[in-house]
């Protein structure tokens, strides 16, 4: 019967996946910078990270204003998950800002010898996003539920990256400073993958008012 | 629907409730049970039955000529509606307060306090007026009256008029208090000061609250029961009704998109 | 909207203020004239031996009505014994128990008899209590006042009842306090000024009814010693001295009259300071 308040609801709708986007982009982009040593677009990810930020400050202000109004039952879900899923889409611009600094980095030196199939494991950490997100859309709680074991996936890609590396630097000690940046690019990805796990868990709370996070079958606790 | 919590915790319970007024149903066949020492909200849209559910818990619904209940309701066990009951005594054993405060106009605010036990024999001065402070101090008027027990009833604001109707009912001790729209007459400080006095009042008394106010029923109440057009549509703890429902209904008027 | 319309419309408004209230003037006039007449007429016949002396024979000057306002005052005692509790029990039955069936032909039946000559009133006494009696009494003129005053008291009594708010018979049951102490500790009680009043109304009314006393109590020159003998009453000794030839008795009639009229002006008064403060509290 509120017809401003669904508005405002709907405007919360758009904003976060206005966001969303913007950090979807920023990861492809920053991936795609670090594979084919572009400096330039590297630097456009770190600068584009203000817009991601500044979605979240106006996020959290809509949903404290419509928190005002004093939604309930699944309105209330809606704005407390709205705020939270904007915090994870903004930590997943800042990884994606980080590993923007490290193929600005690498971009400055010669290339490593190493095979690693980074846009993989990013491919991956996207994929799951994307899921979490059309299931905040379609408020699907099984679509969320099945995007959670993925994460196993992506920090098995992750260790066996790290190994490789790890080898490689025991191999060829000059190429340590290179590696260490790309084990720290590869670690963000798999950071990536776990924000967009959270993102999973809050829709399953919105769509089943479940509290499913931290129960156990989770991926190991802290990657190296 | 009926969400029987642990029996043993149950202060009132009731079963297929039914209240008709000639041949209309103005509740039809609700049974729950109310939560001993705890603060049950009944919310609903105008004209869903939840005060004439209310009156049926201290058989209030009896001072219409017209009206008729079936069903079953116990109090710690006793029936209340059984032969040998008097509604007398059950109704000083569940007292109510009312959404207009009603001081007896020719009574002081002590005659108020106390009228009820002085018109059920009790005489006995110190006892009178160990209770008049009792229950004035029980509904957070005693500081401010205490200096004019012996002032007109009338001549209190309309906040603690309603603060005097609520020691008047706690002086004869009741077991259960029944509240329809306590505060929807009251400003919002009267009002929040009411609210505060509720969730003082249920670490002894079990207390039923009829209100129109969701956002009341979220502050005071344990358990929230959802009326619809004379049935009990959805019944729980209050934390799930207001944010997870499990009825569709239930959700649709919580959130405003009817009622 | 013109100037002639104008001009009409105010010559209208003047007019009809004018002569509405040269027709409120014209209802307060018979009071004053009545007033006017008594005061002049009687106020010089007005002494202590008028309120406590027996009527001289006549020829001989003097003398009072002291039997006369006695007889009256006894008539009014026995009115109220009879008419009170029944109509103020009446009240309280109409207002708080009974069918809406029953009610309604109670109060029908009530307005009936508030509607019926005083000289009926009279009649059916006459012929319930003198003729069985084989003669007239006070007890006759006490009952046939009191009989008056029951549906005068019943309908003011449920009327001023009524006008107490549910919420304090509510709250009363809601302490389990049973009807009947609701009734008198907390209704009654606070509509006990409005009852008072309708009471005292009442009296004053039949303190002034003379055609059911002629068949009744009759009049008696002497004091009477027992409520089973006739009995002076202020308006019998009024119509008694004012149709005979008399000029010292048409004097006393006129002070008798003026009595009277204090009397019912004392009661009227009386009624609106009992009632000045009532329901002046905050709501």
């Amino acid at each position: 019967m509120d017809n401003h308040f669904e508005a405002g609801l709907d405007t919360l709708k758009q904003k976060l996946l206005t966001m969303a986007s913007h950090a979807e982009t920023a990861v492809n982009q920053a991936v795609q910078a670090l594979v084919q040593r572009d400096s330039a677009l590297a630097l456009r990810v770190k600068e584009d990270d203000n817009v991601i930020d500044q979605f979240e400050v106006e996020i959290d202000e809509l949903a404290i204003q419509l928190l005002t109004k004093a939604p309930l039952a699944t309105n209330l879900r809606l704005v407390t998950v709205a705020m939270k899923i904007s915090q994870d889409l903004e930590r997943i611009g800042d990884e994606a800002s980080k590993i923007a600094k490290r193929a600005r980095d690498l971009s400055l030196e010669p290339p490593v010898k190493i095979n690693l199939d980074l846009p993989r494991i990013a491919g991956l950490a996207l994929d799951m996003l994307k899921a979490a997100l059309d299931a905040f859309v379609n408020r699907d709680s099984a679509a969320a539920r099945a995007v959670i074991p993925r994460d196993k996936e992506v920090d098995a890609l992750n260790k066996q990256i790290h190994a490789a590396l790890v080898q490689h630097m025991v191999e060829n000690p000059a190429t340590i400073g290179r590696c260490l940046h790309w084990i720290v690019a590869a670690k963000s990805i798999e950071r990536i993958a776990d924000h967009a796990t959270n993102v999973a868990e809050d829709v399953v709370y919105l769509c089943e008012a479940q509290d499913i996070r931290h129960t156990g079958v989770k991926s190991q606790a802290v990657s190296p | 629907m009926a969400t029987t919590q642990n029996n043993s915790d149950a202060a009132l319970i009731v079963r297929n409730l039914s209240v008709f007024f000639g041949n209309r149903a103005a509740v039809k066949d609700v049974s729950l049970d109310v939560t001993a020492r705890a603060v049950t909200a009944i919310i609903g849209p105008s004209g869903c039955g939840k005060s004439t559910f209310l009156r049926a818990l201290n058989r209030m619904h009896e001072l219409n000529p017209e009206a008729r209940m079936e069903g079953e309701i116990k109090l710690f066990g006793d029936d209340i509606y059984s032969r040998n009951v008097e509604p007398v005594v059950v109704r000083r054993r569940i007292g109510m307060v009312f959404q207009k405060s009603n001081p007896f106009p020719t009574m002081s605010i002590t005659e108020n306090v106390t009228v009820g036990l002085r018109l059920n024999g009790v005489r006995e001065r110190k006892l009178l007026a160990e209770r008049t402070e009792q229950s004035l101090r029980m509904s957070a008027l005693w500081d401010e009256v205490k200096d004019r027990l012996h002032a007109p009833a009338i001549s209190l604001s309309g906040g603690q008029q309603q603060r005097l109707c609520i020691a008047r009912a706690l002086a004869v001790q009741p077991e259960v208090l029944l509240m329809d729209e306590p505060a929807s007459a009251l400003d919002p400080l009267a009002t929040s000061k009411i609210e505060e006095l509720i969730l003082q009042l249920k670490k002894d008394y079990t207390i039923v609250i009829v209100t129109h106010n969701m956002q009341q029923a979220a502050r005071v109440s344990d358990f929230t029961a959802f009326f619809y057009i004379g049935e009990l549509v959805e019944f729980d703890a209050t934390a799930k009704i207001f944010t997870s429902p499990s009825k569709k209904q239930t959700e649709d008027y919580v959130t405003g998109r009817f009622g | 909207m013109t100037a002639e319309n104008h001009n009409w419309r105010n010559f209208k408004n003047a007019f009809m203020q004018t002569l509405t209230f040269a027709c409120a003037i014209l209802v307060i006039m018979p009071l004053l004239l009545v007033f006017y007449h008594l005061i002049k007429e009687g106020f010089s016949s007005i002494n202590l031996a008028f309120f406590t002396q027996l009527p001289k024979p006549v020829g001989e000057v003097g003398g009072g009505m002291g039997n006369a306002i006695a007889g009256t005052f006894i008539l009014l005692a026995q009115a109220a014994v009879i008419g009170v509790p029944v109509g103020v029990l009446g009240g309280v039955f109409l207002s708080e128990y009974g069918g809406t069936k029953l009610n309604w032909w109670i109060r029908f039946a009530a307005d009936i008899l508030n509607g019926v000559p005083s000289i009926t009133w009279g009649i059916v006494v006459y012929a319930l209590m003198v003729v069985p009696m084989h003669g007239f009494s006070a007890l006759a003129g006490g009952v046939v006042l009191g009989m008056m005053m029951i549906p005068l008291v019943m309908r003011t009594t449920e009327e001023v009842l009524q006008l107490v708010p549910g919420g304090y018979r509510e709250a009363a049951f809601a302490l389990g306090i049973s009807k009947w102490k609701t009734i008198v500790q907390i209704v009654v009680r606070t509509a006990l000024k409005g009852i008072v009043t309708g009471v005292l109304l009442a009296l004053a009314r039949v303190a002034g009814e003379t055609a059911p006393l002629l068949f009744t109590a009759l009049g008696n020159r002497f004091w009477a010693h027992s409520l089973t003998e006739p009995i002076a009453a202020m308006p019998l000794q009024i119509f008694a001295y004012a149709i005979s030839p008399y000029d010292d008795w048409h004097r006393q009639a006129w002070a008798g009259a003026l009595v009277l009229l204090l009397l019912v002006l004392a009661i009227n008064v009386g009624v609106r300071f009992l009632t000045r403060d009532r329901f002046q509290h905050k709501v």
